[in-house]
């Protein structure tokens, strides 16, 4: 029972990367700059290095005999584990950046304490990722500070996609009832206590971009249940047909 | 960021691990200094060429001008003299 919550909770984290570093996959050829074409692209493969090693070991805890690529190309959209925040289209590239900033303080906090857990598989994968996370979150903040705080145009399409996103943070901080048993083991931190910290941070750093914080109206919810937005069976769709359509091939 | 026009282009050094002083590697735009430092980082380091590196903007340079070069560097060609090949360097000098 533990192992499968365990796996369960290995595989949100995972999702979450793999998902996010497709999104930003998407960027290549595409980003205003060369520079942040490359810079995207960077982050893009360091969340997929840290996806690989999450669905590595949710295959081994869950002991089925799944490794990285048949759980990365063989669940369907209802499996998926990752956050509904992770699977939103870029629009444009303040919009990306507003996502990968709400994503890396996020990453930050998680990995900080997941360094602590009990299980030393995954508290040295967080060590490892913590290391990256930390570049990721200099990057994007660089960024919201230049486009926030640059010309109107470019404040106000960081707003826009803020306002945007904003109703999927709520699900960044959910526990199910099943992962309390991990937290008394020692094994995750307790994820609903990292939300003060995370939207301390966010409002601090949003006063000095002179953004406003948008008000939390409906909110979506269900990556831990695997109930997604429209966006995700068009990524699951793009990432899996060459194993869908020629399984277990390789090259 | 609308006007590229506006990002200033940056000379790029990097000291590799084995490298003993930052060499110049290429050059890049960027509308500061600080993000002049992430692309470099981005661009020149991504496979773990370096451990340090500095950007400095191309128009703080100071360079010699080609057509400067008879008088700039020819009158140290032929002095011979000038040159220590009459010393044996000891072994046990390195980065001569």
């Amino acid at each position: 029972m533990t192992n499968q919550v365990l796996a369960e909770f290995l595989l949100h984290v995972g999702d979450s990367q793999l998902i996010l570093s497709h999104r930003l996959a998407e960027w290549c050829g595409h980003a205003p700059e060369l520079e942040l074409d490359i810079a995207l692209a960077n982050i893009g493969l360091d969340l997929l290095g840290q996806a690989r090693t999450a669905l590595s070991l949710a295959g081994e805890v869950e002991g089925l005999g799944r490794d990285e690529d048949k759980l990365a190309y063989f669940r369907t959209e209802r499996e998926y584990r990752n956050l509904l925040l992770c699977e939103q289209p870029n629009g444009d590239f303040a919009q990306t950046l507003v996502r990968q900033w709400l994503m890396d303080h996020y990453h930050a906090l998680l990995f900080s304490a997941l360094t602590e857990s009990q299980h030393a598989e995954l508290a040295a994968f967080a060590v490892k990722s913590l290391k990256e996370v930390k570049y990721h979150q200099r990057f994007s903040t660089t960024w919201m500070e230049r486009l926030s705080l640059g010309t109107a145009e470019a404040h106000e399409k960081t707003q826009q996609g803020l306002n945007q996103l904003w109703r999927f943070t709520e699900e960044l901080f959910v526990l199910t009832a099943d992962e309390k048993q991990l937290v008394d083991s020692g094994v995750i931190p307790d994820i609903e206590n990292l939300k003060t910290q995370w939207l301390e941070k966010i409002t601090a750093e949003l006063a000095r971009f002179k953004l406003s914080l948008p008000e939390l109206g409906a909110y979506r919810s269900g990556a831990k249940q695997g109930l997604h937005t429209e966006h995700l069976g068009f990524v699951l769709a793009e990432l899996q047909y060459m194993q869908r359509s020629y399984p277990n091939m390789n090259w | 960021m609308n006007n590229k026009n506006n990002w200033s282009l940056y000379e790029v050094f990097v000291r590799s691990k084995q490298g003993l002083s930052h060499r110049h590697v290429g050059s890049l735009r960027a509308p500061d200094e600080e993000v002049a430092l992430q692309n470099a980082r981005d661009v020149y380091t991504r496979r773990n060429e370096g451990i340090s590196i500095w950007v400095v903007k191309s128009e703080l340079i100071t360079s010699s001008q080609p057509d400067e070069k008879a008088e700039f560097f020819e009158p140290a060609l032929d002095k011979v003299y000038r040159h220590p090949t009459f010393y044996n360097i000891p072994s046990g000098i390195e980065h001569m």
